[in-house]
């Protein structure tokens, strides 16, 4: 995988479009899903990652290809996020509950065989209510817990991606653990 | 219920994020057999984390691909020069080199707009106009350079034009005379040649530098 993600973006500096198409495909589920759970909504999760892929594009030039893509690739989206839910007006969060819950509801009406089963957690609203929960923690906790545990990178890609040292990524990694242990601890 | 041993707590997320080492571990180990506080503490952590993991997942969108790939920025035409150039330092450098010489060449050429003829005796010189009149037989060589040329008389030689050119003699037209200009060796213009590379050279720099 590493080895063909290499390969493309060797093209794309060329200034091959088709090659990034490939780039998008691969990572589109990711990234689509790193926002949705950054931002909490579909909509937003849907602009941000289209803006994320777009920033890749201009910017690839200054990617260094000793490093990884995905790592760069993710915190461009990261940060594209962040600054999204600084931007944000104080009464964004009705909006988003009514749009996210939409989203759900669509969600939640697909057959059977289509939704992914948790290990312990069979229940749909659960699964909701989880992700409502960890969209809500300070933007800071909830990048790490997402990257970590969602998209099962190590803490030192974290810090990586996040361009923070490492001993602040298990700093905040503790803290979020134990913000969502007292959201989680009655389900 | 509750327990104040901090340590307990800082061992239990290092053991989460596995870089917790044996002896520790044990330390671990011995204060939860003890302390019902830390054990539901523990319990508590990792089952938020089996949570977490759990969290909904979702997919793009149908034709986000198409979409990112119809949102791109056209690729600017200086982006493009400038991605071939890093492609191809080589041929960059080379063509560099070319452009130098050619503008000096060029510049050198430019700074030399007088008329120069390569022998004046018996010639006609009219503004930029150089005559061989019908009675003058030129014996060797003619170079005319930024200037015309009207050959009525013989020129025994090659004739040169630099940045100029032959014309027939309207006098000759318009009167009929039998008596025709004679060039016996090989006549050159290099003006055509210069104004289509200087051509090609501004072209190249227009879609360098003016975008
Ligand atoms: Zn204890």
């Amino acid at each position: 995988m590493d080895e063909i993600i290499r390969e493309k973006i060797k093209h794309v500096k060329k200034g091959d479009q088709s090659a990034f198409e490939d780039v998008v495909f691969l990572f589109q589920n990711k990234i689509y899903q790193h926002c949705f759970r950054m931002l909490g909504n579909r909509q937003e999760a849907e602009d941000i990652a289209q803006e994320a892929f777009i920033r890749a594009y201009v910017n690839i030039d200054s990617f260094d290809e000793r490093r990884k893509f995905s790592t760069w690739l993710y915190r461009i989206a990261t940060n594209l996020t962040i600054d999204r839910i600084r931007k944000r007006k104080p009464d964004y969060y009705l909006d988003a509950e009514i749009k996210g819950t939409e989203g759900l509801n669509m969600y939640s009406q697909l057959p059977d065989e289509q939704r992914l089963p948790g290990e312990e957690v069979e229940n749909m609203e659960l699964q909701r209510y989880i992700h409502q929960e960890i969209s809500e923690l300070p933007p800071k906790y909830r990048s790490i817990i997402i990257l970590r545990y969602l998209e099962d990178f190590s803490l030192k890609e974290i810090s990586d991606i996040l361009d923070i040292p490492l001993g602040t990524v298990k700093t905040r990694i503790h803290r979020g653990r134990e913000a969502l242990r007292k959201k989680l601890r009655h389900v | 219920m509750s327990c104040n041993n901090k340590e307990a707590r800082e061992l239990m997320h290092q053991y989460l994020d596995g870089g917790l080492p044996t002896e520790e571990e044990n330390k671990l180990r011995l204060h939860l057999e003890d302390c019902e506080a830390c054990q539901q503490h523990f319990h508590e952590l990792k089952r938020t984390i089996t949570l977490i993991q759990s969290a909904e997942s979702v997919t793009a969108p149908e034709g986000f691909t198409a979409n990112v790939m119809n949102n791109l920025p056209a690729e600017k035409k200086r982006m493009k020069y400038m991605r071939w150039f890093k492609a191809h330092p080589v041929i960059t450098a080379a063509a560099i080199f070319f452009i130098l010489m050619v503008g000096g060449m060029l510049s050198m050429w430019n700074q030399n707009t007088e008329l120069v003829v390569s022998k004046e005796e018996d010639l006609v010189i009219d503004g930029d106009t150089v005559i061989v009149p019908p009675d003058v037989v030129v014996e060797g060589d003619l170079v005319v350079r930024n200037g015309d040329l009207i050959i009525s008389g013989t020129v025994e030689g090659n004739v040169t034009i630099i940045n100029g050119e032959l014309i027939d003699d309207p006098l000759e037209n318009e009167t009929l005379m039998a008596s025709v200009g004679e060039i016996n060796g090989e006549i050159k213009q290099v003006d055509r040649a210069f104004e289509w590379m200087w051509y090609q050279i501004k072209n190249f720099f227009r879609s360098l530098f003016t975008f």
